[in-house]
């Protein structure tokens, strides 16, 4: 692997978990477990479309690894890497379409990060009693999906030459 | 080629709102519960009546249940983003409380015995 591409990995790492940070730190508006901003996720998208597939899965898992352990706990671990994981897979075959825009992209990584966490959360509690929260968890994954969509396409715009 | 990508994007989001729209819809319990259901990580811990106001403390004291009105809330909970204790009053069935740090959930159900969610 280039150095470069190295390099470019652990800034957008970095900047992925600083995201993480500051979100931690925002109380959650909706008292919904998993409801969340994402905002890291317009790094995962931003090294999805720039540097690729493979490098957007490694700096997505090693963020959510990191974050887990400094801002959360080995609990919250299995959720955010169950909700990571399907996000990325799901990102990751709509982008090799070349049909969908990256708002398209961003918002079904969004639904899937909730999908995954829910699903997670129902094996780990033995109970279905959480899919009660599947509609709210599918409508924040939309919104917030749509926000860092704009927001990672106007990033992408703006730094495709630069990087 | 840009303009396409952008209608599709808008119709993407439209299915996933009309998507979560219809299980509001399909999900919502519309019928006033009877009893709360307590499960601790994945184990019936119970059930208690919603038509009897009470203060319980569940799972060896991490969370303490109020009913009152007909309707069930969290009052406390030892977890550190309370997100259980914000997620307000239920009653209907279906309805639930969740708290995920200590793997607790509360359940509206309409009466004695096991409901299933049907989806």
């Amino acid at each position: 692997m280039e150095t470069r591409k190295i390099a470019r990995m652990g800034l957008l790492t970095a900047l992925a978990l600083i995201l993480s940070y500051v979100e931690s730190l925002i109380p959650a508006f909706v008292a919904v477990p998993g409801v969340k901003m994402g905002l890291a996720n317009i790094v995962v998208v931003f090294a999805l479309y720039t540097l690729g597939p493979g490098e957007a899965a490694i700096v997505s898992i090693i963020r959510v690894l990191l974050s887990s352990l400094l801002f959360g706990s080995i609990l919250s671990l299995s959720y955010s890497a169950a909700g990571a994981v399907i996000s990325l897979l799901s990102m990751i075959i709509l982008m090799k379409t070349k049909i969908f825009g990256v708002t398209s992209v961003s918002v079904t990584g969004g639904v899937f990060h909730n999908l995954g966490q829910i699903l997670v959360a129902c094996l780990v509690l033995e109970t279905d009693v959480l899919l009660y929260y599947l509609p709210v968890l599918i409508l924040s994954g939309t919104i917030t999906g749509a926000v860092i969509g704009i927001a990672s396409s106007i990033v992408i715009k703006r730094l495709q030459k630069s990087i | 080629m840009m303009e396409k990508k952008r209608i599709i994007d808008l119709v993407v989001i439209l299915f996933f709102l009309l998507l979560s729209l219809s299980l509001f819809l399909l999900l919502g319990g519309k019928e006033e519960g009877a009893i709360v259901r307590i499960r601790v990580d994945g184990k019936d811990e119970g059930t208690y009546s919603l038509s009897q106001d009470g203060i319980y403390s569940l799972n060896g004291g991490t969370n303490i249940l109020v009913i009152k009105d007909g309707k069930a809330y969290l009052e406390d909970a030892d977890c550190p983003d309370k997100l259980c204790v914000r997620q307000g009053r239920i009653h209907r069935s279906g309805e639930t409380i969740t708290c995920l740090p200590n793997k607790l959930t509360v359940t509206v159900e309409e009466e004695e015995g096991e409901v299933d969610l049907v989806l």
